[in-house]
């Protein structure tokens, strides 16, 4: 046995491979002699041909062969001189770009378009130019965050053994850098030595699987010995491995060094985005660089998304454009039969056959047929939105601004916001139905908090739940009602002590206190919640600060706590200018369990090898004494075993096996006499169990001097047997030891959730969103996270999907597959059953049978029962499993999901999702970068959603709608009076009027509408998330609405023409006679138009500020100003609009008559539809726009309450959902109870 | 529309949430919370818009009937009236040839009191002025420059004669309307005032005062009327006026002004020289004296318009009313939200 060293700061020399008694026998455990037999010699032939020459990367820059990649790492789409070509090809490959650019290129070269290039090029231009430069932004964004990361530096060996700062994007293949502890790993690394004397080292590969646990990484034992700085100034080596792969789990290669050729494994490489934990330092050698690194070439291009507006709106655009064609066809057959029957008669045109005009010759009618549809494709343009795509591009820009800049969602502990990281899919966040989330890091914090004990069957440390709270809270009211109704006789307060009666049942002691402190807040954990030290969040007055030295059960007491200090693998690390100490293990479980003992007196000091040095407070004394306890054997955890048990020899000599471990599997091997607490105990575990905590019960038992002798030398054999019966023999080994246990008690920890999270799932439970989790961590911790966020309660049906041992050892893939179908099949036969039809449902499945069951035969029935959960959780799913189910479950159900998550594991179902979120709070950036939104909390994702996802799709829907009315609006009088010219090609407006239209006339509006537009305030939102359900039923944007809206603008424009022409035509229009020409005619109509589409737009918006006005009126008055200033222009410029508005339709009443008549004509229809719609079918919205017009929040505000609630009512999973659960089974006690009271 | 303040409420809970040393404009409208007016569509409102565009319209309607009334106009079709029997049935013959005499003569009775200024104008029937071809035939710059500018493809095919420029170029100029009127009651002859019949801005800044008639209607290239060379073009109304293409193929030119009144049953003889080609094309000549009201000329439909989108809307704020009355939706009712009718159907 080792000496124990002396001070904490040595402990990290401990051989830590040492702990661990069931792996430090194993020969070579790191790699499998299997495959070094299979595939070393695959080393230099194809696919295996990479050499590393170590601590010599200027070989790699000279010689061709062994060149390779910087480490910069780049994720911008364009560089400068790619850009043009490659943004201009994006944006030509937009079919309605694509149209224009060839319209304007055939108005320029030839006659067949009707009007001037300049009404065709200057939008076209405009759009262009809009759009490329918010990419040039975009990307510039992405460059700037490109450098930041590739300017992280690390520590590089120069020569002579020094080392010096380096910046990541300056390393080359061959570097010998130094990562420090909780350092990044700047690219995929050959593991040379760690500080460790073994040669190991921890590293968190959360980034790149999502797991929290660390994971041992081991060096060569030849290089094991480099242990300092200058060690390396003669280090030679060469590495000579696989090529580039994106595989994560697998590395084939060998090391050569002084002519030893020793194989490499997986276990020796440290890939870049996993971070160093738990060790001073590492030395390794870069291997793979930059793009060659497997987290990068794992990665996948993030593809470019489209929501789902979007998408229907590109069907719109076919709409309109079939409509277009139609509309070119009628107007192209039309002037084709004019041409030949009619034109030769019209000499006014001189129609010569020596020199025949190609658009009009009546020889050859198909001929100009063609041409006159050519050029009528490129009038009627003005039917498709040109302007759309641009200012659907600005508004979302801008309400992307809007969405980072909202107060409300900046967290400052972070610093940070939310961010849009592209302003596609603002309108998407609307549509959501189905949220994906990682666990760790976005619902929780990964870290673990002490929250509560039981010993001995006395509880500690246990407040008064929320639930229980909320529902004594409500059960106020509806006590006192349900007392009146059901008999008027029996009394409030009668009422009132079978409540709290049943309260006391349900196991929860405080419940008087908790009506006590019902008036302020619910929450009176949430003032507790900010425990002064950390992973420790416990209060009870008879635990804390030495009180239980006065319980009458000591002797329980510190057993509990011996188990608590002694039964772990921590070790302590000193904290400068503090007494208390900090600790560091492989499972936050055992940080708070190590803390949580310090606060009660139990500090853990130190360790060494075979020994464990304990300060106890002696009950006896009242003082500390140091104890030493000999660590004989560790029975290591195991996912299978699920306990974890020491033996320890005291200092009087005494043996004991101190154990934790899952209750169940404690319970099975309790002895006798250790059951006196079982009952209480394992009442108060399924207490914290649906609290969501994770509990863990402790045991112990004392051994005989003998018994151990005996038992030891057979656990020695079976530790050095070799082979494939070690694992059996040691594990019955243990068996035979670890029974006849004496239940000491349970402690609960809590997997801390991450600020607001449960109130925001509850928030997005009521908005009819499903929430998925998808954890790399093991079945248990999601389960308990499930509860602790209300994903699951204890009155749902749970579904467990998993393979069964025996299939699993069998990996018979058929037996697997009939496993999981019958379970599927027998789940869904539930379902489907009537007797289950108000129980909630839910579905966890693990990582091993979602394989299968997403397998392509069964797909189907698999999603079709995940579906009809309330809640689904995946557990032990791989990163790629988390893509796929994204994918499955988007193009299975066809529904809107959204992925959140804040590891690099995250990233393939980030960008899988229609939305991907990503956390940025935490230090990776992958997931932030791959993410379409990122946010530094969860809980934001509550107001992004319901708040600006519930208006971002109402503004977009509205402003869609609202441009193809306009447009249509517009193309349609065109198209009636190219009809008054017998389809000669006559053009009714002004060039330049045209070219204002889609540009400044009408667009401000409809942008203001785009970036302003609510419906309901953002309060009124949150508190009827039920709102959210409009953009999920899709109601704005149906094709009845489109239709709608489409038939309005045809019904107005018909207005805005018939109007006209028969006002117009063929009398004098003014008082001195004058008849309007063309100019006129076409101004007057124009000006009905503005006045039309303005005065519409103002009838859609419901929330107007000083901005809408200005930006409706504005265009109004923008219209005339243009006007007056066109036509002051002289006449070279100004044509036919010379002194149009001043000398001709200015002065003349009949035009002011007309525009009046017109608008109101024309806004008649819909005005017509909107009141008769309201007023016997209002949406949801125009409900509440009522209620909250009639203050009826303020004034009655029972009702308001109340329908919040009712709205609410439907969910079934989330905080409320329980609480009402909670209500329902106490109504059932209470109802019960008073049947009872009645009988006696 | 709702302008009320329905919004105060809401602006009121707003801005307890926002700190006050950032309460300015920027601040506030980043956090969309700008002050706002949130007009909503109540049943009242409803019934009270309807009243209110029914109480301006059936006004304004009565208003422009009046004045459409007021004004009196007559019409006469000379075109098939106006050939001599023979050729009836050959009218295009007989308009393309130059040696028969083209006169004639209508008797135009007043139906009521023509108070002066009388406009006399020419109305063309199916006449194609915004034919694309027909329109775009001119050059702007030559009318007001002459011969000094000379890049006039845009007339063609009427842009040179025998190798000589035509001003003005261009098949509107060339097709420029021919057929003279002459009036007169009983014995004394009308005066007619064939000034001021243009646009005062063309005259002054679109035509020019240098520029005279060249090379115009001359040899093989006869379509209308001629022009008088040694009048400059900014004098040459006729031709200022038929340059303004008509928008629709039915329509009026201003030929002339009477500035006299004419009694009621006057008889006005107009004497018509008929020498514009329609028949080849079919289309109609009429010749209309009309006077004028501040609304222009006799169109009823305006007002007509006008009191029938009037009385509907006064309809439907009666039906409205009674429906409101009759079966009240209680405002702000709940029960119209999805939550509860779908609470109720499930």
């Amino acid at each position: 046995m080792a000496k124990s060293p002396s001070s904490g700061t040595k402990g990290k020399k401990i051989k830590w491979s040492n702990l661990y008694s069931f792996s430090c026998f194993m020969p070579n455990t790191n790699i499998d002699p299997d495959v070094t037999t299979d595939e070393q010699p695959l080393i230099g032939q194809q696919g295996f041909s990479r050499v590393v020459f170590c601590n010599e990367s200027q070989l790699h820059k000279v010689e061709k062969s062994f060149k390779y990649p910087s480490n910069y790492i780049s994720t911008t789409k364009y560089n400068l001189v790619s850009y043009l070509p490659k943004a201009l090809f994006e944006q030509f490959r937009r079919v309605a770009n694509f149209y224009f650019l060839l319209a304007a290129v055939l108005s320029m070269t030839t006659s067949v378009a009707p009007v001037k290039p300049i009404s065709l090029v200057a939008p076209l231009v405009f759009v262009v130019g809009i759009s490329m430069l918010k990419e040039a932004v975009e990307d510039w964004y992405r460059f700037l965050q490109d450098i930041n990361v590739n300017s992280r530096t690390v520590k590089v060996h120069k020569g002579d053994g020094l080392f010096v700062d380096k910046a990541w994007k300056k390393l080359s293949v061959g570097d010998v850098v130094k990562v420090s502890k909780n350092e990044y790993f700047p690219s995929d690394l050959l593991l040379l030595s760690s500080s460790y004397e073994d040669g190991i080292c921890y590293v968190e590969t959360m980034n790149l699987d999502g797991e929290t646990n660390l994971k041992v990484k081991r060096c060569l034992e030849a290089t094991q010995s480099l242990e300092i700085d200058t060690d390396f100034g003669e280090f030679k080596a060469t590495v000579r491995c696989e090529d580039p792969n994106p595989n994560l789990y697998t590395f084939v290669g060998n090391l050569t060094l002084e002519s030893h050729s020793y194989p490499l494994g997986p276990s020796q490489l440290l890939l870049r985005d996993s971070k160093l934990r738990n060790t001073d330092h590492v030395y390794g050698v870069v291997v793979f660089t930059g793009p060659d690194t497997k987290v990068v070439r794992n990665s996948t291009a993030s593809p470019s998304k489209r929501s789902l507006i979007e998408r229907k709106m590109d069907k719109v655009i076919y709409v309109l454009f079939s409509l277009l064609v139609l509309i070119s066809l009628i107007v192209s057959i039309g002037s084709a039969v004019v041409t030949e029957s009619e034109m030769v008669k019209w000499w006014y045109l001189d129609l010569q056959e020596s020199d025949p005009d190609p658009l009009f010759n009546p020889k050859s009618p198909l001929s100009s047929g063609l041409l006159h549809f050519v050029g009528a494709l490129i009038l009627y343009g003005y039917l498709i939105p040109i302007s759309l795509y641009v200012s659907i591009e600005v508004v979302k820009v801008l309400q992307a601004l809007l969405i980072n800049k909202d107060a409300e969602m900046y967290d400052e502990v972070t610093d940070k916001s939310v961010e849009a990281q592209t302003s596609n899919l603002n309108e998407e966040l609307g549509q959501v139905e189905i949220i994906l989330s990682d666990k760790t890091g976005t619902l929780t914090c990964n870290q673990m908090e002490f929250r509560k004990c039981s010993i001995e069957g006395i509880l500690y440390g246990g407040d008064v739940n929320e639930v229980d709270l909320a529902a004594s809270q409500r059960m106020n009211i509806d006590v006192e009602r349900y007392g009146f109704s059901l008999d008027g006789s029996a009394s409030i307060g009668q009422s009132f002590e079978i409540f709290e009666f049943s309260l006391e049942d349900a196991g929860t002691e405080m419940a008087v206190l908790g009506h006590e402190n019902v008036t302020g807040n619910s929450k009176i954990s949430s003032s507790w919640e900010q425990s002064v030290i950390k992973s420790f969040n416990f209060r009870d007055d008879r635990l804390m600060n030495k009180m239980w030295m006065h319980n009458s059960n000591v002797n329980g007491m510190i057993m509990f706590f011996r188990v608590m200090a002694l039964c772990h693998t921590g070790i302590p690390i000193e904290e400068n200018g503090s007494d208390k100490l900090k600790y560091e293990a492989e499972s936050p479980e055992e940080v708070a369990f190590l803390i949580a003992s310090q606060e009660f007196g139990f500090k853990f000091c130190r360790r060494s090898q075979s020994v464990m040095v304990v300060q106890e407070l002696d009950p006896s004394s009242g003082s500390e004494v140091e104890r030493e306890y000999k660590l004989l054997n560790l029975l290591e955890f195991s996912s299978s075993r699920k306990r974890m048990s020491v033996i320890v020899r005291n200092e009087d000599g005494q043996i004991f096996l101190l154990c934790k471990g899952a209750d169940n599997i404690i319970f099975d091997r309790l002895g006798e006499h250790g059951r006196k607490h079982q009952h209480t105990t394992s009442l108060h575990i399924s207490n914290f169990a649906e609290d969501g905590l994770r509990t863990l019960a402790f045991a112990y038992r004392r051994i005989e001097e003998t018994q151990y002798e005996e038992w030891n030398t057979m656990f020695s054999k079976a530790k050095e047997t070799m082979g494939p019966q070690r694992d059996e023999l040691l594990e019955s080994a243990s068996e035979m030891i670890e029974n006849n246990l004496i239940l000491v008690g349970a402690v609960a920890v809590e997997d801390k959730l991450q600020k607001g999270v449960p109130e925001c799932i509850d928030k997005l439970a009521q908005a009819g969103l499903k929430i998925w989790l998808l954890t790399g961590d093991k079945k248990e911790t999601a389960v308990n996270v499930g509860f602790a966020c209300s994903l699951l309660r204890h009155d749902m049906k749970q579904f467990h999907l998993s393979l069964s041992k025996e299939a699993e050892a069998s990996s018979q893939v058929k037996a697997m597959k009939v496993e999981i179908l019958h379970q599927i099949e027998d789940s869904y036969q539930m379902i489907c059953d009537k007797i289950h039809k108000d129980v909630p449902f839910a579905l966890v499945i693990d990582g091993k049978a979602l394989e299968i069951a997403l397998g392509s035969d069964m797909k189907a029935q698999f999603l079709q029962l995940a579906v009809n959960c309330s809640s689904v959780i995946c557990c032990r799913v791989s990163p790629k499993q988390k893509a796929l189910i994204t994918k499955s479950v988007k193009e299975f159900t066809g529904k809107t999901t959204l992925a959140i998550g804040d590891g690099a594991n995250d990233v393939g179902m980030i960008q899988e999702a229609d939305i991907g979120v990503g956390i940025s709070g935490m230090e990776g950036m992958q997931a932030v970068m791959a993410s379409d939104f990122s946010m530094p909390q969860f809980r934001f994702l509550e107001r992004l959603l319901i708040v600006h996802g519930h208006w971002c799709y109402h503004r977009i829907a509205k402003m869609i709608l609202y441009f193809v009315y306009k447009n249509i609006v517009f193309g349609l009088t065109l198209f009636y009076y190219e009809v008054y010219t017998n389809f000669t090609g006559g053009v009714l407006y002004d060039d330049w009027s045209m070219a204002m239209f889609n540009v400044l006339l009408t667009s401000l509006p409809v942008i203001a509408l785009g970036i302003l537009e609510q419906d309901v305030s953002a309060q009124v939102c949150l508190k009827f998330p039920a709102l959210y359900k409009q953009g999920q039923r899709n109601i704005c944007f149906s094709w009845n609405r489109i239709i709608g809206w489409i038939l309005n603008g045809a019904l107005a424009s018909l207005f805005i023409f018939v109007i006209n022409l028969y006002a117009l035509s063929p009398y004098a229009f003014k008082e001195q006679g004058q008849v309007a020409d063309i100019a006129d005619f076409g101004a007057i109509t124009y000006t009905c138009v503005i006045w039309t589409v303005n005065c519409q737009i103002a009838l859609i918006i419901t929330h107007f500020t000083w901005i809408q006005h200005f930006f409706v009126w504005g265009s109004i008055l923008c219209w005339y100003i243009f006007l007056y200033f066109y036509s002051a222009l002289p006449p070279e410029y100004s044509q036919e609009v010379f002194h149009l508005l001043t000398e001709a339709i200015g002065p003349s009443p009949l035009y002011w008559n007309v525009t009046m008549l017109v608008v109101v004509v024309s806004l008649l229809p819909y005005f017509l539809h909107l009141v008769v719609q309201r007023l016997f079918n209002p949406t949801d919205d125009q409900v509440i726009q009522e209620m909250k017009h009639l203050r009826k929040d303020t004034k009655e505000n029972e009702m308001w309450v109340k329908e919040q609630h009712n709205s609410k009512r439907i969910t079934q999973i989330g905080f409320s959902a329980r609480v009402d659960a909670k209500i329902s089974s106490l109504r059932e006690q209470l109802h019960q109870k008073k049947t009872l009271v009645d009988t006696l | 529309m709702d302008e009320d303040g329905g919004s105060s409420s809401a602006v009121g809970i707003e801005a307890q949430s926002i700190p006050p040393r950032q309460s300015n404009t920027l601040y506030l409208f980043t956090q969309q919370s700008l002050p706002a007016c949130k007009p909503v569509l109540t049943p009242a409102w409803v019934i009270t818009i309807y009243f209110l565009i029914g109480a301006i319209c059936i006004p304004v309607g009565l208003l422009s009937l009046d004045a459409s009334r007021s004004v009196v106009e007559i019409t006469d079709r000379y075109d098939t009236d106006c050939i001599p029997p023979p050729f009836k049935s050959n009218k295009v013959a007989y308009i393309k040839d130059s040696s028969i005499s083209k006169n004639c003569s209508r008797f135009l009775k007043v139906p009521k009191h023509m108070k002066a200024p009388i406009y006399i104008y020419y109305q063309l029937d199916n006449y194609y002025q915004n034919h694309r071809r027909y329109v775009k035939s001119r050059s702007d710059k030559q009318l007001l420059h002459g011969l000094k500018y000379n890049s006039t493809s845009s007339c063609k095919p009427e842009e040179y004669n025998n190798g000589l420029p035509i001003v003005p170029c261009g098949l509107i100029a060339w097709s420029l309307f021919n057929d003279t009127y002459s009036f007169s009651r009983g014995t004394a002859a009308l005066k007619v005032n064939r000034k001021d019949i243009s646009w005062k801005s063309d005259r002054d800044h679109k035509f020019g005062k240098q520029v005279y008639p060249f090379n115009f209607q001359n040899g093989s290239l006869i379509g209308g009327g001629s022009l008088d060379p040694n009048v400059p073009l900014s004098d040459q109304e006729d031709l200022i006026v038929w340059m303004r293409t008509a928008a629709l193929p039915s329509f009026r030119k201003l030929y002339g002004r009477i500035e006299e009144d004419l009694d009621a049953d006057d008889v006005v003889v107009v004497d018509v020289s008929n020498n514009y080609n329609t028949y080849s094309f079919g289309g109609k000549k009429k010749l209309v004296l009309s006077t004028s009201s501040w609304l222009g000329g006799k169109n009823d439909f305006l007002g007509m318009a006008y009191l029938s989108v009037g009385s509907s809307s006064i309809l439907l704020s009666l039906i409205f009313l009674l429906l409101h009355v009759k079966n009240p939706r209680p405002y702000g009712d709940t029960n119209y939200s999805s939550w509860n009718w779908k609470g109720v159907s499930s």
